[in-house]
This record gives structure tokens, sequence and C-alpha cells, in this order.
């Protein structure tokens, strides 16, 4: 289990991604899991053939805890266990946080090679099991009860993982399907036989999400209220017990400036008209490319304050504050923001807005924004002070753009305008190299065709 | 398009946008972004979902004239 941000603990998983037996590519999604702030995927760490899952779907394991074993090649011998997901482990700029290091993660694969064979002779899924041995590892008696156990008695179908999310894909009920597997388990292929047999051809096609629609939401939105309100409680608690952290142990500093944005809306406007739909720009991208450019030439705003000394991040890695449609916030990256084209860093914005509101963020967009930045000018509010993020020093707020009398070189007009605020760490910056940075940002705005 | 079929298309493509917003109860006089929380991501993809169902496109210089439901079916009405 990664740490997918500063403030987590521990994660639940919410569905395998992948099954024993398939080649997972560094990067791969493996897995889904809930943060208590939204559901995220997790990537393989590694290159190789998923050997085992150790953690079963609904599970909640603190972070650093082994997930799945991955084998280098399908002859490797089991035994040489490599963690899936290692403990804990913002990228590289990111400093350590409250997971715990590499070192200390526990010994993954708790199952003895002889237990192990055992479990394959009699069908028995390691990863449904909970040991009782020396840290949790299972036993030869662990086992044995499992085998003995009659499948569905204790409310529990034997199935793969996989089965079992194609199941609820389905919306089918793994009681219904007999399964053809060691000691009955249901497999994947029951499963979609049985959903075949279950639904005539010609509603094949309404079982599939509509085009452009993500699983997610019709997932969560089945489970109705119920799921909805301890998960937005988890959420609100998470976020307030982070932003304590952050009033507690940051000294805030605040500025704000109001910025004069008709050169920008215009050259908007102007480059939108030739442009389909799928392809206009919306100000929160110039707003956001002139922020990460700034960020770039004032290293004290952009960066991480841990252990009692700041480290400067040589990329900027934007941290976009996204609202959920249920509630709470999240804040993910977009990467090397600053070298992004606009039309890029737009087509960025749109999917992982898109993505965090279906919960299919990844790892490192949570774990290492190197600055955040609010903008909630949608809602109509003018200006907003923001909370700083730890371990990052500074959060740029930006509220609505509105059109204001201006008065420049004795002349009096109307014009778009937004303000523009920032909130510092003070134990990085004072008020002159924050003000810099908000004077650049406004520069930088003049010029849009040049961000 | 009559009135009402491109109220219809309007609610379905907010359905889709925005699928906490029961549009069932949805009146004309709803405003997109005070009323249904639409950001300027979301109204630019409700924008692209019309364009997609009815073929209509809004330039952005519409904006101010379909900040409602209505506002949007009406546009929609006159221009598809």
């Amino acid at each position: 289990m990664p740490s997918l941000g500063a403030d987590m603990e521990r994660g639940k998983l919410v569905e395998w991604l992948v099954k024993p037996g398939d080649y997972v590519h560094r990067g791969d999604p493996v897995a889904t899991v809930d943060t208590d702030k939204t559901l995220m995927d997790v990537e393989s760490f590694e290159d190789g053939i998923v050997a085992e899952l150790l953690v079963e779907p609904g599970a909640t394991v603190p972070v650093g805890t082994p997930m799945a074993r991955i084998t280098q090649t399908p002859a490797a011998p089991p035994p040489r266990a490599a963690p899936a997901v290692p403990a804990a482990v913002p990228a590289s700029a990111a400093p350590p946080v409250s997971a715990p290091p590499v070192s200390a993660a526990p010994p993954p694969a708790s199952a003895a090679p002889p237990v192990r064979r055992l479990a394959r002779q009699l069908g028995v899924d390691l990863a449904l099991i909970r040991g009782t041995g020396r840290d949790g590892a299972v036993t030869r008696r662990d086992v044995e009860r499992a085998a003995a156990e009659p499948a569905g008695r204790t409310g529990r179908i034997r199935s793969s993982p996989r089965a079992r999310t194609v199941a609820a894909e389905l919306g089918l009920d793994l009681g219904t399907v007999a399964g053809t597997g060691p000691r009955g388990a249901v497999t994947e292929a029951d499963v979609r036989r049985a959903a075949e047999a279950a639904a005539p051809p010609v509603h094949a096609e309404a079982r599939r999400p509509p085009a452009g629609v993500p699983a997610w939401p019709q997932a969560e939105a089945s489970n109705g209220p119920t799921e909805a309100a301890p998960r937005l409680a988890g959420l609100r608690r998470s976020i307030g017990a982070l932003m304590s952290r952050s009033k507690k142990t940051i000294p805030h500093y605040y500025l704000g400036t109001t910025v004069d944005l008709q050169a920008a809306v215009a050259w908007m406007q102007a480059a939108n008209v030739q442009r389909p739909v799928s392809a206009r720009l919306v100000p929160a991208a110039l707003l956001l490319k002139a922020c990460a450019l700034a960020a770039r030439e004032i290293p004290e705003v952009n960066g991480f304050y841990a252990e009692g000394r700041y480290r400067p991040s040589p990329a900027v890695h934007l941290g976009v504050a996204i609202s959920l449609r249920q509630g709470g916030l999240v804040a993910p990256a977009i990467h090397d923001a600053d070298a992004l084209s606009l039309d890029l860093l737009m087509e960025r914005l749109r999917d992982v807005v898109a993505r965090a509101r279906s919960g299919h963020l990844q790892r490192a967009e949570m774990a290492d924004p190197t600055m955040t930045v609010t903008n909630l000018g949608d809602l109509g509010v003018e200006s907003v002070y923001g909370v700083i993020y730890p371990p990052q020093v500074a959060m740029v707020g930006f509220g609505h753009i509105v059109e204001r009398p201006w008065a420049q070189d004795g002349m009096l007009g109307v014009r778009p305008v937004v303000t523009a605020t920032l909130s510092a760490d003070h134990r990085v910056s004072d008020g002159l190299r924050g003000g810099r940075f908000l004077a650049r940002l406004g520069e930088l705005l003049q010029k849009p065709e040049e961000l | 398009m009559n009135e009402s079929d491109a109220r219809t298309a309007v609610h379905a493509a907010i359905a889709q946008v925005a699928p906490d917003v029961d549009t069932g109860q949805l009146d004309d006089g709803a405003r997109l972004r005070q009323d249904l929380e639409l950001d300027s991501l979301d109204f630019l993809a409700l924008v692209e979902t019309i364009a997609r169902s009815t073929g209509v496109d809004i330039p952005e210089s519409a904006y101010a004239q379909v900040g409602t439901v209505g506002g949007l079916a009406a546009y929609v009405a006159a221009h598809g």
C-alpha cells in the first residue's frame, strides 16, 4: 500500500485490476484504492508476473503493507518475493512523509513455500486467508482450516479476485454462479458464462456503460446514500486533520493582488473562435500556466519543507484543487506544468479533473505536487486565501473573473480582472519574494501569446 | 429542433456531465454555475456533449445567453 499523500496512513483495497498470472509492466494500474479522500489507481512498481495477491478487496491496510507479489518471469522461484508495491514513496523530489521507510516494510508474501504448495494442492486462495502465524504469516493450519470450510458456509464463495470484479461489473451475484475452479471456486470464465446465459444477446449492448461515462460513478450511485455518508465523513475528517496540521506547523503569510486580464481574455476568445468545442481553452488554463512559469522563477514557493529544511523542486508539478461533486476535494498534480504548451496543459487539466471525479487518479499525481492552485472563481467568490498542503510551502488562489472599472495611463475603462492570492510559508520566504511571485504572475498574464 | 426535443437533449447532457443532478426536478430558471455548481470545465463538457448530441455548436460569444437551463434549451431549439 503506497502512500498517496502526506496525510495518508492507511488505504482500503477496493478492487484488483489484475489477477495472478497476469503480466504487468512498471506503471500499469494494478488496483483501485480508497484513501478516505478519493478512489485512486495504484500502479505496479516493476515488470513481471503477478504471482499472488496478498490483500483482499474490502480490506483496509496501513501504508507499507505488501499488496501483491510479482515475480520477474514465470519460471522464477516463488520464494524470491518482491513486493509489487513497495512501501512509501513519494517520487524522488518528495521528502519522506508519514509512511515508514522502505526498509521498515514488513516481509512480503507471508507464507512459507511448503504452505504455499499445500494451498495450491487444496485449491485454497492464500489471499483470502488471514494468517495466524508470526507477523500475520499464513500457516499450514490456516490453510487446512480454510480448505475444510465448505464453500458458501461462511457467506464467502470461493472465487478469484478477478471473478469477483467481473461479477460486480456485470451486476451478477456470485452465489448464483456454478464454480468449475479448484474446490468449486468460481472463475472469471464461469462468471462470464453465467452472465451470457442470464442475458439474451439482445441486451448485451445495454449492459455496457454508455460511451464516455466511466463505470465508477455508476457503481457509487448504486451503493446509494448509505455508503456515501460515511465516505464523506471520512473525507471531511482527513481534510480536517491535514489542514489542522498545516495551520499548526506552517507560519502562513498572505498576499493578494488584482490582475488585469483584458489581454489574456481577448487572446483566449480569439483563439477559441477558430477551435472546435473539444479544443477550446478556459481561463483557468492560462492562469495555471502563468503560475507554473512564475514558480519556476521563484524557487522559494515551489518545493517541500520537511525535517526542518526546505528543498526547492527543480520541476513544477502544479497541484490543482478539484472539488468533487459529491463533496470534499482533492489536489492532484499536473506534472511539469511549466513545460507544457497551453493546449497540452488544457488537455491535462480536463483529464485530471475527469479522473478525479471518476476515482481514477494515479498514485504519483496525488503524492507529488510541488505547489497547489485553488480556483474558486467558478462559484463566484472574488478572492480565496488557501491553506497550504504540507509539505508544500505555497498555495495560490484565483477568484472569479469579474468586470471592473480599471484606471490606466490616466484613462478609465472596464476590464476583466482577477484577484490572485498567495499563501506562503514564512519559514521559507518573506513577503518580498512572495510579492515578486505575484508580480511575475501578473506580468506573464499580460502576454498570453507567450504562455 | 422544437423546444421539447431541445429540453430533453439539454437534460440528458446535464445528467451526463453532473450525474448527481436530478434532471426530473430541473426548472428552466436554474442557473448552471450557481445552482447546479458546474465549473468552467463542466460547462465546457456540457457544451461539447450538446454539440455531439444535437449538432448545435455554442460559440463562446453566446455563453452569456446560455447561463440557465431554459436559456440553453432555447438556444439549442433556435439553432438546431
